[in-house]
């Protein structure tokens, strides 16, 4: 008769029965070996106490013979997992070998977020939330705190590779699907990060109270006066005044500081812990998870420490170069990160002569111009982001990677990512006709990209083709019927041409072409 | 490799989207400073025209003077007694003690404080500004400029540049200057001053820019270093992988 | 993933250097962060020396200036108030100014001053930092926080909480009338003592 006592991973400490005595063995990885003769006795109870006590003895006496630091992480690892949380998310968790470059964003975000906490600590150690005090304290901080200027350029630096860096990781999971199921959670959280992320930046930027604080935020919180009924309370309930002034200032330093960034921690926490459940998507948009060896490993997957870890230094070593080059020879990058008319104070009475948001949010902004109608740009312009939210039930094609899909979603790709950069770029210019006319142009088009997606989810018949290119075509029609006059019937027309002859060919194309065929996704990662 | 190249060609492009062009006459555009921050002599006379002919009116409220002694290398003790008049200290910045409603009455407005215009204009504006000045009979103080139209600020450096007219182009529009007197510097040793005058400026604006580059070499050669070191290592760990 | 690499020595030795420049580039960016935290060059340039015209200052008076945010004593000191000054080993801790923390090697003297009727010191208690009150009737320095006293050059009397001598800022006299806190005597006019 055999009882086993104890089993602690792979050491199990059992007791076999001879002759109406216990005998005790230890069982290391298979082996067993023989500990003590008889445990004196033939109650099992007994004896199984006896054995807890040996192994306690046994324990002790591995710890202490291992050193000291071990000890003590032995000691916390007791009370607090930490190892098993190294163990769980980087040591024994299995990413897929095949990560390529655009797979280096996730981690550079996280390392700006890290730097973006670490130097707003600071700056808010000499920075002052006061209408009277700000503008002077930031340039306080630019000239009288030692290397005050380096902090300060690093941390607006880094709001401007925040969304460098995150706009590229996006961009990464559209191209190879990762937004799919089971990653639809890991998707919803990255949005509302960018979300939050937004709204740092936003209120972090009235901070320095300079022209284009004062007149950007101006802007933006006009927005939410367009909104029906509300708005206009809305608006000086946000304020805090009847115009940006100093509560304004103060309210928004106090979000900036300490309530986004705790929203967006928790967000990243979220995004990660989904990401760790389900594990990484790849380029080639297979899951690992389906081939695994005997111990449950996935063929497929590297452990992230030490293979990812180590070439995450790589991308971070670049990045940081980059980022240094910026800090220390182009910090106001031309005017782009930091604009000029921000070194002027915030003159309620004085708006400058054109106001450009920063560049990070000029895509949104153009879509929120291109409507003349204040109200309806504001609402295209909320669309146009809470469409994000959607894209894992807008995009319901099994395939996952760009690598495996038709010709015309990478078409449709490639056309939404010039689009919204062609945005991105009307959004500093101050409007003119042919400006504006781009504008709802490509504003229409980061549109059609979600619709087209949805239509390529499954492959559709004659009827369904030509219904929904039918519908999408008369609907700019119409919309463009209700604002052609003789002054703009030339541009109007030459837009609605090209919009409608996109439509078609992206849509009636697969009908006639195999434009739209798909490629064999592989059942293993390739490469 | 090649996707470290997409990379650079991304970061290129966001910067490379050029500025929108503001509607500045022609011929203020036609006037670029040629300063260099490195070059101490320029910023050191700089620093004394500004002294001499400008500070009178116009504040550099952030400007420490002790920092400027120290960044321009110009001893402390001399600093002080050269100058700095109104017996301030040191440790103080450069700012005036006009009064905001004598300005007014004297100028119609206050001067501004030119701390961070070399910033929030530039620098080429500056040096526009100070070339620019033309007779005017409408104007009060006999000047008119064409990179400020009709500024309220006389032109403090008209005895050294001497008069000048502006020639109109057929269509009105102003295309060069012709000169009615001569001043006491030569048109060469004008264009000197008034650059020398924008590069101080331009240090003023940001004086933490004289550190910036000689650090950032450093930063760089670190860095370059660990992403080399990272790189072999990476290969090295990597070559488990098949 | 084998364990057991050829190269193990050369993987060591690599992940080695980078963890050591990594850590080493990791300290190093610290101190940007680290000497923000120091004395801004503001907070300097209000450290700066204060000059105090004392031509007005009548025999027995005091005024309070303010140096790097602290109080500064200065005290025309009366003949009454020189005589009153003793360096009896029983009445105070420090009779012979032997701690050098609390006052340049100038002040180092019966007096602790440079002339002996011009008293300057630092109005901070050297117990817990109170700012001790002015006694001219009982020639003395009195500190109602704890009840330190001290004499009329700063010398802590016996029996006081607080342990060392008012301290001496350093000073100097740029004419007779004039002095300037914050600055040591030139070499020249260490005579002076």
């Amino acid at each position: 008769m055999e009882k086993v006592l104890l089993r602690d991973g792979e050491i199990t400490l059992h007791t076999r029965e001879r002759s109406n005595k216990w005998q005790m063995y230890i069982n290391i990885k298979g082996t067993d070996i023989f500990v003590r003769k008889s445990t004196g006795t033939a109650n099992l109870d007994d004896a199984a106490q006896i054995a807890t006590k040996y192994y306690d003895q046994l324990k002790s006496k591995a710890n202490s013979a291992s050193n000291s630091a071990s000890g003590v992480i032995g000691w916390v690892d007791e009370r607090l997992p930490i190892l098993s949380f190294v163990r769980d998310h980087l040591t024994n968790y299995y990413a897929p070998k095949n990560f390529n470059f655009w797979y280096f964003f996730g981690s550079l975000a996280f390392v700006i977020l890290f730097l973006q906490i670490f130097t707003g600590i600071f700056l808010a150690m000499h920075y002052k939330p006061d209408a009277k005090l700000a503008f002077d304290s930031v340039e306080f901080i630019m000239r009288d705190v030692n290397l005050g200027w380096l902090i300060r350029y690093m941390h607006s630096t880094g709001a401007s590779a925040f969304f460098v860096v995150v706009y590229l990781h996006m961009f990464r999971a559209l191209m190879y699907g990762s937004f799919k199921k089971p990653r639809e959670l890991i998707w919803l959280f990255g949005v509302f990060i960018y979300l939050a992320l937004m709204a740092e930046a936003f209120m972090g930027y009235l901070l320095p109270w300079g022209q284009m604080s004062y007149w950007g935020a101006q802007v933006i919180i006009n927005l939410f006066t367009t909104i029906p009924f509300i708005g206009p309370e809305l608006g000086v309930w946000i304020r805090g005044d009847f115009a940006i002034s100093d509560p304004t200032l103060t309210r928004f330093f106090a979000l900036h500081i300490v309530a986004v960034p705790m929203v967006i921690l928790l967000l990243v926490i979220l995004h990660l812990a989904a990401l760790h459940t389900v594990g990484s998507n790849n380029p080639d948009g297979v899951e690992i998870k389906k081939y695994k060896d005997e111990n449950g490993v996935p063929l497929d997957g590297v452990p992230f420490h030490p293979y990812y870890t180590v070439k995450d230094f790589v991308g971070i070593g670049v990045f940081l170069f980059l980022f240094s080059t910026t800090v220390f020879f182009m910090p106001e990058m031309g005017g782009y990160f930091l604009e000029h008319a921000n070194f002027i104070p915030a003159n309620p009475l004085v708006t400058p002569e054109h106001i450009a948001p920063v560049w990070y949010f000029t895509p949104f902004y153009s879509i929120l111009r291109a409507i003349p109608d204040p109200a309806f740009g504001a609402l295209a312009m909320a669309l146009s982001i809470v469409v994000l939210f959607f894209l894992p039930w807008i995009d319901n094609n099994p395939i996952k990677s760009i690598r495996y899909r038709s010709m015309l979603f990478r078409i449709n790709l490639f056309v939404f990512v010039t689009g919204f950069l062609i945005l991105g770029y009307l959004g500093v210019k101050a409007p003119t006709p042919l400006y504006s006319a781009l504008a709802l142009r490509f504003s229409e088009m980061y549109f059609i990209f979600f619709a087209l997606l949805f239509f390529y989810s499954k492959s559709r018949g004659n009827f369904f083709s030509y219904i929904f290119a039918g519908s999408m075509i008369s609907l700019i029609t119409i919309y463009d019927l209700t604002r052609i006059s003789l002054d703009n019937y030339i541009l109007i027309l030459t837009g609605l041409f090209l919009v409608c002859a996109f439509i078609l060919f992206m849509t009636i194309s697969p009908l006639y072409t195999n434009l739209n065929k798909e490629k064999e996704v592989p059942e293993r990662v390739t490469g | 490799m090649k996707n470290l190249f997409i990379f650079f060609i991304f970061f290129a492009l966001s910067i490379n989207i050029s500025l929108a062009a503001s509607q500045k006459s022609e011929l203020a555009q036609k006037y670029k400073a040629s300063n260099s921050i490195s070059n101490k002599a320029s910023l050191q006379r700089g620093a004394k025209y500004y002294v001499n002919y400008c500070s009178g009116c116009h504040s550099l409220k952030y400007m420490r003077m002790n920092t400027l002694a120290k960044d321009l290398g110009i001893d402390e003790v001399i600093f002080s007694k050269n100058l700095i008049f109104a017996n301030k200290k040191i440790g103080e910045t450069m700012t005036i003690p006009m009064k905001e409603a004598d300005a007014i009455q004297w100028f119609g407005a206050l001067p501004p404080d030119l701390s961070l215009t070399a910033r929030s204009k530039g620098a080429d504006y500056i040096y526009a500004k100070l070339n620019t000045y033309y007779e005017d009979d409408n104007s009060v103080t006999g000047y008119n400029n064409i990179a400020y139209p009709n500024t309220s600020m006389p032109h403090i450096l008209a005895e050294l540049q001497g008069g000048q007219k502006i020639v109109l182009d057929s269509n009105n529009n102003p295309i060069s200057f012709d000169k009615t007197s001569e001043g006491s510097f030569s048109d060469k040793e004008y264009k000197q001053l008034t650059n020398d005058i924008t590069n101080f400026l331009v240090y003023v604006s940001e004086p933490a820019k004289l550190k910036r580059y000689s650090m950032g070499f450093w930063v760089l050669l670190f860095l370059f270093i660990f992403t080399i070191l990272a790189y072999y290592t990476k290969k090295e760990f990597w070559k488990d992988v098949h | 993933m084998s364990s057991d690499n050829p190269d193990n020595s050369r993987r060591k030795f690599l992940s080695g250097s980078l963890t050591l420049v990594g850590g080493t580039g990791a300290a190093a960016t610290l101190w940007p962060f680290l000497s923000s935290m120091a004395p801004s060059a503001k907070a300097k340039a209000a450290g700066a020396p204060v000059k105090v015209d004392i031509s007005e200052l009548k025999d027995g008076e005091k005024i309070d200036l303010i140096w790097r945010k602290k109080p500064i004593w200065v005290v025309k000191r009366t003949k009454a108030m020189l005589d009153s000054i003793n360096t009896n080993e029983a009445k105070h801790k420090d009779p012979l100014s032997d701690n050098t923390e609390q006052q340049p090697d100038f002040a180092k003297n019966k007096f602790r001053s440079l002339k002996p009727e011009v008293l300057v010191l630092e109005g901070v208690c050297t117990h817990l930092g109170c700012n001790p009150a002015y006694n001219p009737e009982e020639n003395n320095f009195f500190c109602a926080c704890h009840g330190s006293k001290f004499d009329m050059a700063g010398k802590v009397s016996n029996g006081s909480p607080a342990g060392a001598n008012l301290k001496v800022p350093p000073y100097r006299f740029e004419d007779d009338n004039t002095i300037v806190v914050g600055e040591m005597p030139a070499p020249a006019s260490k005579d002076n003592v």
